[in-house]
């Protein structure tokens, strides 16, 4: 199809066609993306709706399911507020500094064999260092606002992220060694075999650490004291109202969604099929039968539904953390437990243990 | 190699836009009604008592610099850990050592209570 609208283009100069068919594949991204985060904030309300005994949102449209346009709509109609105290630039520049890494994180995310828009050799530490970029938008945000509130939910959010952040590195350090590839594609290629190949089974706890840092990482519950409405009203975007709020949302949507799929990727053996090496070759292969049992994109979305409805449930069934108790957790827990497994997996890696590293 | 990183310069600067957009929409499409009172800081409802670049925690300052010392670390092993299938026992060793010393700092940080909170 793209050699197709390459011909069609072709009246145009070289450097725009590229630059033309490099847009089309960002939007056949983004555009899925912006729906999957509005239909995302839908099912969370469901979800925990249901959990707690009520239906959540059903009015707008059938069953509800025009509640995020409604919501997109009323956002966009409401008046921006620029606090008087604030400074000016860095508060408008918070939310872009935001959402901007944390959109851009998906250009290297492959979703099925070569199906990805940049396949670079350093995908995993681009993604590392494009997650690492919030942090500033959230701080920027949070001292910009000249909130109090806003401003302590800056600094709590800020520290929380960069303390988890070292837990997640360190477990990403051990899907390297497991990998032996900094390319998320590789990695996800190099667990094809079986059930067993992926890589939870060898890295378990890291991959449990991995999962539950990127709760943190987003400010997720159980670890939302960012936020916590109940201490400091919002946290650091207090002071958002009306687009810039929205912006913000976004982003974290976004974020949640980008860390299930590499959970799911990087663990659980992305766009492999689970049924490999348990059903004979002929009936993954073949037919309408191998096209729904066999390898590809839907498995990986599957993986990554499954992640994201467990980030709606586990928020729905903890409280929240106190501050000292996060803290605690990430630095005396999760830190010596990677850098000893990080250990174990070398050793494994070294010493060719099967059935993974031999 | 160098025009597969086109996309993502491409990427980044729509991922920009994606913010700028909405925020320039929603200050045209919404209204503009300011009073005094909308655009003072939140502060439950009282005037705002003191100025709220205040002082905070120097623990959060601790926080900061371990975290730079342990990001750059694992920065350091990202090249070992993908080469380490054909470093060997030699490359396992190595790490050891430069583990342990890592601990050895972590362990002094830990008895100094850097990473207490009450």
């Amino acid at each position: 199809m793209l050699e197709a609208i390459q011909s069609a283009l072709s009246f145009l100069p070289d450097g725009l066609v590229t630059l033309l068919i490099i847009l089309l594949k960002i939007f056949a991204l983004l555009l899925p993306l912006l729906g999957a985060v509005a239909y995302l904030t839908l099912a969370e309300r469901k979800v925990i709706g249901y959990i707690q005994i009520r239906i959540g949102p059903n009015r707008v449209g059938p069953r509800g399911l025009l509640q995020p346009i409604a919501d997109a709509v009323k956002l966009l109609f409401k008046e921006t507020i620029l606090p008087t105290n604030a400074n000016l630039f860095l508060f408008i520049l918070g939310p872009i500094l935001t959402i901007g890494p944390a959109m851009a994180a998906w250009a290297v995310v492959p979703f099925d064999d070569g199906l990805v828009i940049a396949d670079i050799d350093a995908s995993l530490l681009y993604i590392l260092a494009m997650t690492s970029l919030g942090v500033y938008g959230i701080i920027i945000a949070g001292w910009a606002s000249n909130s109090k509130y806003a401003f302590l939910g800056a600094l709590r959010s800020a520290a929380q992220i960069v303390s988890y952040e070292i837990a997640m590195g360190f477990a990403l350090v051990g899907v390297l060694l497991a990998a032996g590839s900094l390319n998320l594609g590789e990695i996800v290629t190099a667990q094809q075999g079986s059930v067993v190949q992926w890589f939870m089974w060898p890295l378990l706890p890291l991959f449990l650490i991995y999962f539950i840092s990127g709760l943190a990482e987003t400010n997720r519950a159980p670890f939302d004291v960012a936020e916590g409405e109940s201490e400091i009203v919002a946290g650091f975007h207090v002071e958002y109202s009306a687009m810039t709020f929205s912006v913000f949302f976004l982003a974290e949507y976004a974020n949640i969604i980008l860390i299930s799929l590499l959970t799911s990727a990087m663990f659980l053996g992305g766009w492999l099929s689970p049924f490999e090496g348990i059903l004979p070759e002929s009936m993954l292969t073949g037919g309408a039968l191998g096209l729904l049992l066999g390898s590809g994109i839907h498995w990986l979305l599957l993986k990554t539904a499954f992640f994201m409805f467990l980030f709606l449930w586990i928020r729905a069934t903890y409280p929240r953390y106190r501050y000292d108790q996060i803290m605690r957790l990430g630095w005396k827990v999760f830190i010596p437990i990677t850098i000893v497994w990080l250990l174990v997996v070398a050793a494994m890696v070294v010493g060719n243990v099967g059935p993974w590293f031999d | 190699m160098l025009e597969n990183y086109l996309p993502i310069l491409v990427f980044l600067v729509l991922g920009l836009l994606f913010g700028v957009g909405p925020i320039l929409m929603g200050y045209m499409l919404g209204p503009s009604r300011p009073d005094s009172a909308k655009l003072s800081p939140y502060e439950c409802g009282f005037e705002a008592f003191e100025d709220s670049r205040m002082k905070f925690d120097v623990r959060f300052y601790l926080i900061a610099i371990l975290f730079i010392i342990f990001d750059l670390e694992i920065a350091f092993m990202f090249p070992w850990a993908i080469v380490l299938g054909d470093l060997g026992a030699y490359g396992f060793w190595a790490m050891f050592v430069f583990l342990a010393i890592l601990v050895v700092g972590f362990a002094y940080e830990w008895k100094k209570g850097a990473m207490e909170w009450e």
